[in-house]
């Protein structure tokens, strides 16, 4: 998992992602290649600001070994402000988390890892309402 | 195209096979249906296996050899080739195997899908069935392949009003259907209320809504048509077998209450086999969620987006309506012995074409299967017929 981990880190600390400059699709996670255009690609990394809503959700009881400590959780897909869907946890009560529901980034701990205490951390989400 | 059909039929038993070995497992479905046939076995020109992680829950790769050794066709030196696509492996290798013998290259092989998962403990389990969508991208935050069938399972019921009692009544029907399946993992049935008390996974999917994860492995034996004719009169045929793809993580996706490679694979199926959604008399679906039967209602075209709930609740897809859904118990009661599921669904159609499946035969000529690899990246839809 970790030499995997770090290669990727500048996209899971930041939302960095790309855009196809053909089409002006935007990405996450990032892509060399774009889908729709293929060989017309033109592929440049977006930084993006990392606020949007939420388009589905569901509180997860089940949860794998390293997230025991963590349960339950939320994980939903949110869809940023003039940016593409990611898959990413929200930090709020069961009863706060609603589909529609605004939320940016936080910086937060995702998990240690037991064998070797190794902590890993990326991009969560938190409610952005007034 | 040469025509094929299905001659041969085997299955073991699915759930948690504490005596068995990977081996035995397989040997029995292969032995199965290689007698089914009346084969003596050395007319087999090709093996195909259907296995998703032999490396994660047996540590053991090249299985596909492992098999030909065991089988007793290495000593014929017979190929012997595994595919993959997480939990629709075996649907690929049924493909590879109809499309080696359509386009004329062997007259007689065979198909097979196994999985051996009680090895491993339970968490390792999870890890390994969450290696079926993106590890990187939705793996790691915590997105178990419950939660992703949750976030669907949300939208579909925020979109289209689908609520967490149509998803148990799909699991009831199946457990319904799954007794009077005498190779079911669970014989029992339950009610509408078992499946909204059970624990809760990923919100709003239970426990009840997910299908066991099982040991098992099926097989079948294809022939050219000329071929098949010499074994048997009660022929099944593959009137078409098609796979498509799609984004591997949901993000991707336009659109979470639709599987687009559902939709793909089915459209073509339908137009090879020179059939429409409306011909199907019986059908298996790959429910490894309760909201993935109810979506398949949709991306199959047996009723428009969003109105698959309505085939639950007004029973058409019981084993009494017009369009049974899942006889043999599907994924949910049968079991899901992941690489063997494919396999097991074709299995499944070939009894009920044949009239062979005893209580739980419904009237049918044309069937339809399909098997779905983690949370919809693979879909692959295979049609069959009686002439
Ligand atoms: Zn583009």
């Amino acid at each position: 998992m970790l030499p995997r981990f770090w290669r990727k880190i500048k996209y899971r600390y930041d939302i960095v992602g790309s855009v196809c400059e053909t089409c002006n699709t935007k990405y996450y996670p990032p892509r060399n290649f774009c889908p729709i255009c293929r060989r017309r690609s033109s592929i440049k990394e977006e930084m993006f600001e990392g606020k949007g809503k939420v388009l589905s959700y569901t509180v997860v009881h089940d949860t794998p070994e390293e997230y025991k400590l963590e349960k339950p959780y939320i994980i939903a897909l949110i869809e940023l402000d003039n940016g593409p869907v990611i898959t990413s946890q929200v930090v709020c009560s069961e009863n706060e988390i609603r589909t529609g529901m605004r939320v940016k980034k936080a910086f937060r701990k995702y998990f240690e890892d037991g064998e070797d205490g190794i902590i890993y951390y990326g991009t969560k989400f938190v409610p952005d309402e007034d | 195209m040469e025509r094929v059909a299905i001659i041969g039929v085997g299955q073991s038993e699915f759930g948690e096979l504490w005596d068995s070995g990977f081996r035995e497992i397989v040997l029995k479905a292969g032995i199965d249906a290689i007698e089914d046939a009346g084969l003596e076995g050395k007319e087999i020109e090709a093996i195909y296996i259907g296995n998703m992680s032999g490396g994660r829950y047996l540590a053991q790769e090249h299985i596909a050899a492992l098999i030909a050794d065991y089988s007793g066709l290495a000593e014929l030196g017979v190929p012997a080739t595994r595919v993959e696509a997480a939990d629709a492996s075996g649907g690929l290798a049924l493909r590879q195997a109809y499309l080696s013998v359509a386009s004329g290259v062997h007259d007689i092989v065979i198909a097979a899908g196994a999985e051996k998962v009680t090895d491993v403990g339970s968490e390792m389990t999870t890890d390994i069935m969450a290696s079926s969508a993106d590890r990187e991208w939705e793996g790691f935050v915590g997105a178990t392949i419950p939660a992703l069938y949750a976030l669907m399972a949300r939208k579909h019921f925020e979109m289209y009003g689908t609520t967490p009692e149509d998803l148990a009544r799909v699991s009831v029907k199946n457990h319904k259907n799954g007794a009077l399946n005498p190779k079911a993992q669970f014989k029992r049935e339950i009610t509408v209320e078992d499946v909204l008390n059970s624990p809760k996974v990923a919100e709003p999917l239970r426990l009840l809504d997910c299908a066991p994860l099982s040991d098992g492995a099926a097989a079948v034996i294809l022939a050219n048509e000329k071929i098949a004719r010499e074994y048997t009169d009660n022929l099944v045929f593959i009137k078409s077998c098609t796979q498509a793809s799609d984004y591997l993580a949901l993000h991707s996706r336009r659109d979470i209450t639709t599987m687009e490679a559902v939709r793909k694979a089915a459209s073509l199926a339908y137009k090879m086999a020179e059939v429409s959604s409306q011909n199907i008399d019986v059908v298996e679906i790959h429910d490894s969620f309760t909201i993935a039967e109810i979506m398949a209602y949709e991306d199959l075209g047996f009723v428009e987006k969003g109105k698959g709930a309505e085939l639950i609740r007004e029973g058409i897809t019981e084993l009494d309506g017009s369009l049974p859904v899942n006889p043999s118990g599907g994924l949910k009661a049968c079991g899901h012995a992941i690489g063997a599921t494919g396999i097991r669904q074709a299995v499944e159609i070939t009894s009920q074409l044949r009239g062979e499946a005893g209580k739980r035969q419904v009237d049918c000529e044309t069937g339809l299967s399909l098997n779905i690899g983690g949370t919809g990246a693979t879909a692959v839809v295979t049609i069959y017929g009686v002439v």
